[in-house]
């Protein structure tokens, strides 16, 4: 199936450049597995959130100072003088919440999926890659309104690198540009918030390149093997993944309009003092899971490496699932294993937005461990000791065989 | 096809020296060149300059305390109460987590001054609160006595000592 053009202007410039063909083949014909589900929406989802967040925030620019006296008062005047000014704020500050809720979701389908295994290790690792640079983006965003959270949280996640022995002290000063948190902090933030996503669009292309070499995991974790097992990505993935939009603009919308502080936090409301610490400071959800492994060490450095190894013991991930089988369908100690470290995450997430003292310290020790258990002990001795049900022989079997006329006929 | 490169009896050719010559050369000048672009990230010239800070301590009261600001960080400059300064004393200094007597953070006993920075992670400890009624950091829980030492909490080190010097009787001058 090569690409033809038919208009003469469009074959002009497809001898020279042959961009048409790309993108026809890479939005057109790419035959993707006939049987992915609706968890298969969340990559598209994500790449539309990633221009949501772009838009809205090269808007937002043309209208923010950075500057320590003049940033709260900017954000002010965004939300209350400039045109809907307060719709693309909300926009933004809710669409980074949306981003992260859909790229988790993306990361644990392709955890349930075994979507990382070989040959697809290079795209996990370039999706991993994405995600460590939004919590950079995310980070440094969040510091921008200059309230209270935004001065304290830079000051709690850039004295994480204090912990370093002996280089600690001069790589925190030489990121805060002085002996504290200041202007010349706001500034370097706003210059790299605005960098970063442009990084992230460089990378996603290469995860997208990389997708594209080997083709979309399925449901059934085994590869296209004829023709049979493929149907081109427009119009059947096109229409699926703009469903799938549809709905999740529905969820966005209602934060968006009903709730658009609830993922926020009142504090922030209140321009930064460098003489005041918040009683309860807490970082945006997306980032309490590692938050709480960071308290979970009653050691400085400690809890720093944790955190930090907590992100990249899943770069190691396609080799220490010891599993051949890809899909968790077929798995059904690791089906069970994968849930209970869904509920794990969602209980260290739980925990980092509570204080540190009591039962919670205790809990978050706990789910801590078992974050770890699970990547580093649980998941290689499953793949060697698990008995898989049996494969299909292929995507198209297992299609057929879920099919209510095959199932009739099987109980006749 | 012939060589027109001689070869040495090593096997080192000319070319191979003129290879690692050129690519040394070329990190060396990328190093160079980088250096500028790093080094704009720390402190300014202008930020440095703010290094020192005078403080009155006339009208602080025996048992309260101030915040003052030193290269933009919160000092605490504590009147500490005859009890405060014998529980500080009062320590076997051994079994600290960060082992320092009271006297070596001190130049008179009556004025604790301090770096109002938690060592853990930067936040600002609230006074008179914990279980050693000194401070007390409500990020991460670190306790800090009424020297400002640390005794529980993830907190690594005591509260920071910065430079200061007696002026006058009521008078000091930070950095």
């Amino acid at each position: 199936m090569s690409f033809e053009p038919k208009n003469k202007a469009v074959k002009w410039v497809e001898d020279r450049l042959p961009i048409t063909g790309m993108l026809h083949h890479a939005l057109y014909e790419y035959p993707t597995p006939k049987n992915l589900s609706y968890w298969w929406t969340f990559g598209s989802l994500a790449g539309v959130m990633l221009v949501v967040q772009i838009v809205t925030g090269i808007v937002l620019a043309m209208h923010y100072t950075p500057h320590v006296d003049m940033a709260f008062e900017s954000v002010e005047h965004i939300m209350r003088d400039v045109n809907f000014g307060w719709l693309l704020r909300y926009m933004h500050s809710n669409g980074a919440s949306m981003f992260f809720i859909v790229v988790y979701l993306h990361i644990f389908r392709g955890m349930y999926y075994g979507s990382y295994k070989a040959p697809r290790e290079l795209l996990w690792w370039l999706g991993l890659v994405i995600f460590l640079l939004m919590m950079a983006t995310a980070f440094m965003g969040y510091v921008l309104p200059w309230g209270q959270m935004s001065f304290w949280g830079a000051t709690v996640i850039t004295n994480l690198f204090g912990a370093l022995p002996i280089v600690g002290e001069s790589i925190v000063s030489w990121l805060w540009g002085g002996f504290a948190i200041g202007n010349p902090t706001l500034n370097r933030f706003f210059s790299l918030h605005y960098l970063l996503p442009f990084v992230i669009v460089g990378v996603v292309i290469l995860h997208i390149w990389a997708l594209h070499t080997n083709g979309s995991n399925n449901p059934t974790g085994i590869e296209i093997k004829d023709k049979q097992d493929s149907i081109p990505f427009h119009p059947y993935y096109t229409v699926k993944d703009m469903f799938g939009l549809a709905i999740f603009l529905i969820f966005f919308s209602a934060f968006l309009f009903y709730a658009p502080n609830y993922m926020g936090h009142p504090d922030n409301y209140i321009p930064a003092d460098p003489l005041v610490t918040p009683a309860h400071i807490v970082p945006e959800w997306y980032f309490l899971p590692f938050y709480a492994i960071l308290r979970a060490v009653p050691d400085k450095l400690g809890g720093v490496l944790l955190m930090f190894g907590a992100i990249a013991v899943l770069f190691a991930l396609p080799w220490l699932d010891k599993s051949r089988i890809k899909s968790a369908r077929f798995r059904p100690i690791y089906k069970q294993l994968f849930w209970i470290f869904v509920a794990d995450c969602i209980l260290l997430t739980y925990i980092g937005g509570k204080p540190a003292e009591g039962a919670f310290i205790i809990w978050g020790r706990i789910g801590t461990v078992y974050y770890f258990v699970h990547i580093l002990i649980l998941l290689p001795l499953v793949g060697l000791f698990e008995k898989p049900k049996p494969l299909p022989a292929s995507i198209s079997e297992d299609v057929l065989s879920k099919s209510p006329k095959a199932e009739e006929a099987s109980n006749a | 096809m012939t060589t027109t490169t001689p070869i040495e009896e090593d096997g080192v050719t000319r070319r191979d020296f003129l290879y690692v010559a050129a690519g040394g050369l070329g990190a060396v000048g990328t190093a160079a060149a980088i250096w500028p672009f790093i080094s704009q990230m720390n402190p300014s010239a202008d930020v440095l300059a703010l290094s020192s800070t005078e403080i009155d301590l006339e009208g602080i009261e025996t048992g309260s305390e101030i915040t003052a600001v030193w290269q933009g960080k919160p000092i605490f400059v504590r009147h500490r109460t005859e009890g405060e300064i014998e529980k500080a004393d009062d320590v076997v200094v051994a079994d600290l987590p960060d082992p320092e007597p009271d006297a070596d953070r001190v130049i008179k006993p009556e004025w604790l001054i301090m770096v109002g920075i938690c060592t853990h992670l930067g936040c600002v400890p609230l006074k008179e609160q914990g279980d050693y009624s000194g401070w007390f950091c409500p990020c991460h829980g670190s306790h800090y006595d009424t020297s400002g030492r640390i005794r529980k909490g993830p907190a690594p080190k005591n509260l920071v000592i910065p430079p200061y010097e007696f002026l006058d009787d009521t008078n000091i001058k930070i950095g």
